[in-house]
Parts: structure tokens; C-alpha cells; sequence
């Protein structure tokens, strides 16, 4: 995974709270076996018209939202199932960080391990994004602090382990790997 | 001695490393659920990297989210329609050969939805962990063992080292007391439950579900009420186990026999919450007051007791956020408006079955309401058992002749209409009344209105062909 230590974007708001991994990515596209192109499902019932053609009505549809590398999002973002097709979507898109007051556990879990920031906010620096849609924001996961363009800068929290595996580009499963030892100890002391 | 969770005892049983500031734990896993949609990519994880399933032997893989459910298609007169789930259906047969991992595949007479079928072989087991590409795996916990879902990422780490890298959540009971009433279901209780803490208010959390209404459940319902613990946010749900769960695993396929059940039985005994233990979160609920629940928006925690109308504005717990927007939407999508009764309301589709509500005792509460009765004009009854022992258990006693007579289709087991992957969805507008677990926009079929309520209720639905109490018809 390549490292990843700052996202700078302007943002793109979805107000709704509660968006569901099935708004994310439907599950008719889950019949996949890799996880390329899913990009193009990003929202796709919310994104595209019966007729395929894309929705007027959709943000994602809109010329600001152009380039826009970071989604602001209303509470519990990522709920529901598991699948890692919702991160995926996203990435493939080009979101590189979710920004909500909530997020699922599940989605957040699976955003880190493929390089989608999801930070926490509070409702005031939430409410400020919403209302300011299109604003250039700053994320430096080394100080894990989100800063607005008013100069305001916010904390936010982050898993220490998670974090350092993003900052130096290291995949979870090597870690786990040097602990077999571990493992191997583990189940010869079991006796059950 | 300090107190302990019945979850703290089983995630300490399970910590490979303890966590720290700087390191997640490693947690052992016991059990490993595979099935054909979320384990292709942590497969080719896996041959990249030139790795084996470290151990196939705590590894089960079996088949039912993309699977057809009509029995030409399933027992190969006719090809499976949809091409991308042939695909994947033809995947993880290769995948499972050439990794060793044990199958149950398309024909398989053990097949099933995968939440059903590791409980009725008995692989699921008190104190285990256990995970899945699959958020309801929390279903498991109804025995007393961990069980979450998991990401394709963290399937691979499983595969690879048997091991995850987790933060230890934090511990909410939930205490339910009271009898339930007649015609109020473990899905209805569930359903208040989400209702009454939220679709986020379990986030972070495990549940452990308590008291005395608990401990009068049969294991079908305790899988019922863990397997939605997921849509109030929470990974895990988790009840401990006693003689309940003891008598259904007894003799089950896979479990322990012999010297080796006892031994297991007495182990098993100590998986309770000591009782000076301390949750970090807590919840009351009384169970004798309780209606017949559905719901009315477009996530379970919009919902209302039977004979209730759609509140204004929305429940604020279920909304979160800029709540009446996100009531307005779900009213916009669901064609209803604030202050409609939800009794009387137009029913086109009811689905009965899912992980949540495809289970023997489901089939026999449907069956209640329908024999000797029809569905009603206009209203289509699709009825899959969760897993093939369940279609030839319902055979058997008679539930099936009892559906096809009411003019029901009655078809092989898998998820089916649930998320509708495998082709089996509701029509654009259409109103579903389904046992399933999961209300969301388009989740049963693009434009689809869910309404999920318990196998009772949706089966009155289907007699009357509109919103109906069971209470009218038991």
C-alpha cells in the first residue's frame, strides 16, 4: 500500500445521516471477483436515472463536484453490511477521506485497511462543512488534525496502529505475520 | 477476584497478544465462515502472495448469497440465469479445492444460508470466536460465542494467519424482562430494541441480551434477536448460553460427543456475566408490553408497533443527524406520509426467510397463519428456507404443502430476496413486507419499499393483501 500522510481537497457534502453500504455500492454489483471498477456503481441509485443516464439532482453530478477528493457525510456513515466493496467504490472513485460525526465500525475498519480516511468530527465542525460545501480542507493524518479554511483546526481520532500503517505504507498482514510465534504458542497452550 | 462479561471472558480466552496503546490485539479465531461474494478477492490475496489457508480445518465455505433459489437452476436443469453469479458460485469451487477448504456447494445437501447452517451442524459452539465476510454474522453470538463480521481484507488475514488485529469494544446489556405476549415475536423485540437505542447506538459496543425473557427464548428466536444487532450499529450480540443451548446442540452433527460433550458442557457453564460485572452501557426494555413491531422508513429503527401510525417528523434516534430531512426522504421513497397508520397499507410482495427469519420455527409460525387460508389476489408469497435440512424439515412436517396450498412459491434455500443478488427482487414501488433484516433504499431491488416485520405478521399480510396484526388471525 502506498503511504498515505495528508489529504488536501475541496469537499463534497451528502447531508443525508445513515448512508448505508447499499446506497455506497448496491449489492447487484457485488457479483464481482476483483475489486477494480467499482467506481462507476459509486451510488448508483442515487447517481444514475432509470434510464442509466446520470441524475441532475445527484451532487456527485455536479461540475464543483469535480476533483473533490473528500466526502462530507451526515452521522453513521457506512452502516450495514460488511463488504469491503463500499471502500472500494469510493477509492476507485477518488475519495480519499470520509468525514462524518459518526462513522459504522465495520466501513471504518475496511476504509483503513485500504488507505479511505475516515474522520471523526463533532457536530459544530460538521455543521460548518455542511454549510460551506466546496471548502478546501486539510487532513494531516501525522498530527491527525483537520483543518478548514477558516484556519480552524480540529483533532481527530484515529487508531495509533492504523495510523502508522498509513503514514509508512505498511499492510496489517505483515504485522500479524511476525507474530506467528505467537499464533504457534498460542494454540499448543490451548487445551480446549 | 474482579467480575467479568460473558464478552470479556470469551475475548480474553482468545487473545493471542493483548492489545496496548500502539497495537491492536491479536484475537484467535475459532471459526472461520466463507462464502462465494466476499472471499474471491482475499483469495487472490492469498495466491499473490504465495500463501496457504493456514488452517482449512477452522475453515467452512459454503454458498447462498448470489445462488438461485429456483430448484431447476440450483439442481442444474437449467443454467444459473445470472452470469456474474455463476461466476462467482464457479469461483470459490475452484477456490475451495485449491486451498483445501471444505465446501458445501450448489448440491450440496448441507447447503444453506451460512448464518443457518453452522448452528444446525453444530459447528457454531459456546465461547468460540467466530467471524465472516458477512455483518450478520453476529447471529453466532446467540450461543454465547463472539461472532462479527469482517471486511475481504480481514478474510484474507484470517485465512493467512487465523488471527485478526482488533480493539476490544466496549460491553452493553440489554435487559429485557416480562412474557412476551401473544403474537409478539423474538423479531419483534429485536425491532423495538434497534427502535428504542438507535441504528448507531450500538456502535462500538458488543450487546449482551439479558433477563428473563431472554432465557425464555428457543435458540431460533436468540438467533433472531443477535442476528439484527448489527442494524443498532453493534458488531456483536451476544447471549449467554444455558441448558436451552445445550439441548439443541446435543447430537448436532458436528458437535462434541462423549466424554468430549461433557467436558465441553461443563466449560460451556461458566460462559455468564459474573454477576457484579460491569457494562459500560445499559438498556431496560419490558417485553409484556410489547405489539407486533414494523417499520415505516428506510432503516430499522423507523419503526412502530403495529396498530401506530408513522410518527411526525420522525423518531430522532432512528433519523439521527438533520433528523426531519432524513424523515421527509424516507417518506418521500416509501410513498407514506407522517401521522398514516401503518394498518390497511397496500402489500404487493412478501418474502419470508434470510438469516434473520428462515429458520424452522419461522416456517411453523408462517404456517399458523396460513393453512387452510390463500394468499390474497395480487399479492405474491415467495417463501425460501434458510438451509436444505430446513426445506426438507418443512417437507416433511407438512409446512410446505401447507404454503404451496395457500399459493405461496416455495423454493430452495439461500438469501434470496433479502438483498436480491441472485435475481429474486421486488419491482420498482412495490410494497415488501419481508422477515428479512435490512429496510434500505433499493435494498430488495432498485426503487423496492421494505417493510420488515416478524414470519407472523408478513403472513397475514400476505392472507389479507394489506398491512395486517397476526393477533386478527392466530
Amino acid at each position: 500500500m502506498e503511504p498515505l500522510d495528508r489529504v488536501r481537497s475541496k469537499t463534497v457534502v451528502i447531508a443525508s445521516s445513515n448512508i448505508d453500504t447499499d446506497q455506497i455500492i448496491p449489492a447487484r454489483f457485488l457479483t464481482t471477483t476483483t475489486k477494480e471498477g467499482l467506481g462507476t456503481h459509486l451510488f448508483a441509485d442515487w447517481r444514475y436515472l432509470a434510464d442509466g443516464s446520470p441524475n441532475p439532482k445527484f451532487v456527485l453530478n455536479s461540475p464543483e463536484a469535480s476533483g473533490c477528493r473528500v466526502l462530507v457525510a451526515g452521522r453513521n456513515f457506512g452502516c450495514g453490511s460488511s463488504r469491503e466493496h463500499a471502500p472500494w467504490a469510493l477509492l476507485d472513485y477518488g475519495i480519499r477521506a470520509v468525514i462524518s460525526t459518526e462513522i459504522a465500525d465495520i466501513f471504518k475498519s475496511n476504509a483503513l485497511k485500504n488507505g479511505l480516511l475516515p474522520v471523526t468530527v463533532d457536530e459544530a465542525v460538521a455543521q460548518w462543512l455542511m454549510d460551506h460545501p466546496g471548502a478546501e480542507v486539510d487532513i494531516d493524518l501525522e498530527s491527525a488534525r483537520l483543518t478548514l479554511p477558516t484556519g480552524v483546526a480540529s483533532p481527530f481520532p484515529i487508531e495509533a496502529f492504523a495510523r502508522h500503517c498509513l503514514l509508512n505504507g505498511i499492510d496489517e498482514l505483515g504485522y500479524l505475520s511476525s507474530r506467528m510465534r505467537n499464533i504457534e504458542d498460542y494454540e499448543a497452550a490451548r487445551t480446549w | 477476584m474482579s467480575a467479568h462479561t460473558l464478552f470479556e471472558k470469551v475475548w480474553a480466552a482468545h487473545e493471542v497478544v493483548p492489545e496496548t496503546a500502539d497495537a491492536p490485539a491479536v484475537l484467535y479465531v475459532d471459526l472461520h465462515l466463507i462464502h462465494e461474494v466476499t472471499s474471491p478477492q482475499a483469495f487472490s490475496v492469498l495466491r499473490s502472495l504465495g500463501l496457504p489457508v493456514r488452517r482449512p480445518d477452522r475453515t467452512l465455505a459454503t454458498m447462498d448469497h448470489s445462488t438461485p433459489t429456483s430448484t431447476d437452476q440450483v439442481f442444474g436443469k437449467v443454467a444459473i440465469k445470472v452470469d456474474a453469479a455463476a461466476k462467482q458460485v464457479r469461483q470459490l469451487e475452484t477456490n475451495a479445492a485449491e486451498f483445501g477448504v471444505e465446501l458445501f456447494g450448489m448440491r450440496d445437501a448441507r447447503r444453506g444460508i451460512v448464518h443457518v447452517i453452522s448452528p444446525e451442524l453444530g459447528c457454531t459452539q459456546p465461547g468460540m470466536t467466530i467471524v465472516c465476510g458477512d455483518s450478520h454474522t453476529s447471529t453466532h453470538g446467540a450461543f454465547g460465542a463472539l461472532a462479527f463480521g469482517i471486511g475481504s481484507t480481514e478474510v484474507g488475514h484470517v485465512f493467512a494467519t487465523q488471527c485478526l488485529l482488533q480493539r476490544k469494544p466496549k460491553t452493553f446489556a440489554v435487559n429485557v424482562e416480562g412474557k412476551l405476549p401473544e403474537g409478539v415475536t423474538a423479531k419483534d423485540l429485536i425491532l423495538a430494541i434497534i427502535g428504542r437505542i438507535g441504528v448507531s447506538g450500538g456502535t462500538g459496543y458488543v450487546l449482551e441480551y439479558r433477563g428473563s425473557t431472554i432465557r425464555d427464548l428457543s435458540m431460533d428466536e436468540r438467533m433472531t434477536v443477535c442476528n439484527m444487532s448489527i442494524e443498532a450499529g453493534a458488531r456483536a450480540g451476544m447471549i449467554a448460553p444455558d441448558e436451552v443451548t445445550f439441548e439443541y446442540l446435543k447430537n448436532k452433527p458436528r458437535a462434541p460427543r462423549g466424554e468430549q460433550w461433557d467436558a465441553a458442557v461443563s466449560r460451556w457453564r461458566h460462559l455468564v456475566s459474573d454477576s457484579h460485572a460491569k457494562f459500560d452501557a445499559s438498556v431496560d426494555i419490558d417485553a409484556a408490553n410489547l405489539e407486533p413491531m414494523i417499520t415505516y422508513g428506510t432503516n430499522p429503527g423507523m419503526v412502530v408497533p403495529i396498530s401506530g401510525a408513522i410518527p411526525q417528523g420522525g423518531d430522532r434516534a432512528a433519523a439521527a443527524g438533520p433528523v426531519a430531512a432524513v424523515h421527509e426522504r424516507a417518506m418521500d421513497y416509501m410513498g407514506f406520509r407522517s401521522g398514516d397508520a401503518m394498518l390497511g397499507k397496500r402489500v404487493d410482495v412478501v418474502f419470508i426467510g434470510s438469516c434473520t427469519n428462515g429458520r424452522l420455527e419461522d416456517l411453523q409460525a408462517a404456517a399458523r397463519i396460513l393453512k387452510g387460508r390463500k394468499v390474497a389476489a395480487g399479492v405474491k408469497l415467495l417463501v425460501v428456507p434458510g438451509s436444505q435440512q430446513i426445506k426438507r424439515d418443512a417437507e416433511t412436517m407438512g409446512l410446505a404443502q401447507i404454503f404451496k396450498d395457500a399459493g405461496a412459491d416455495w423454493r430452495e434455500s439461500g438469501c434470496s430476496m433479502c438483498l436480491g443478488m441472485n435475481g429474486d427482487t421486488v419491482g420498482a414501488g412495490q410494497y415488501s413486507v419481508s422477515t428479512s433484516n435490512r429496510n434500505f433504499e433499493g435494498r430488495q431491488g432498485v426503487g423496492a419499499r421494505t417493510l420488515l416485520v416478524s414470519p407472523l405478521t408478513a403472513a397475514a399480510c400476505a392472507v389479507r393483501g394489506r398491512i395486517t396484526d397476526p393477533r386478527e388471525l392466530l
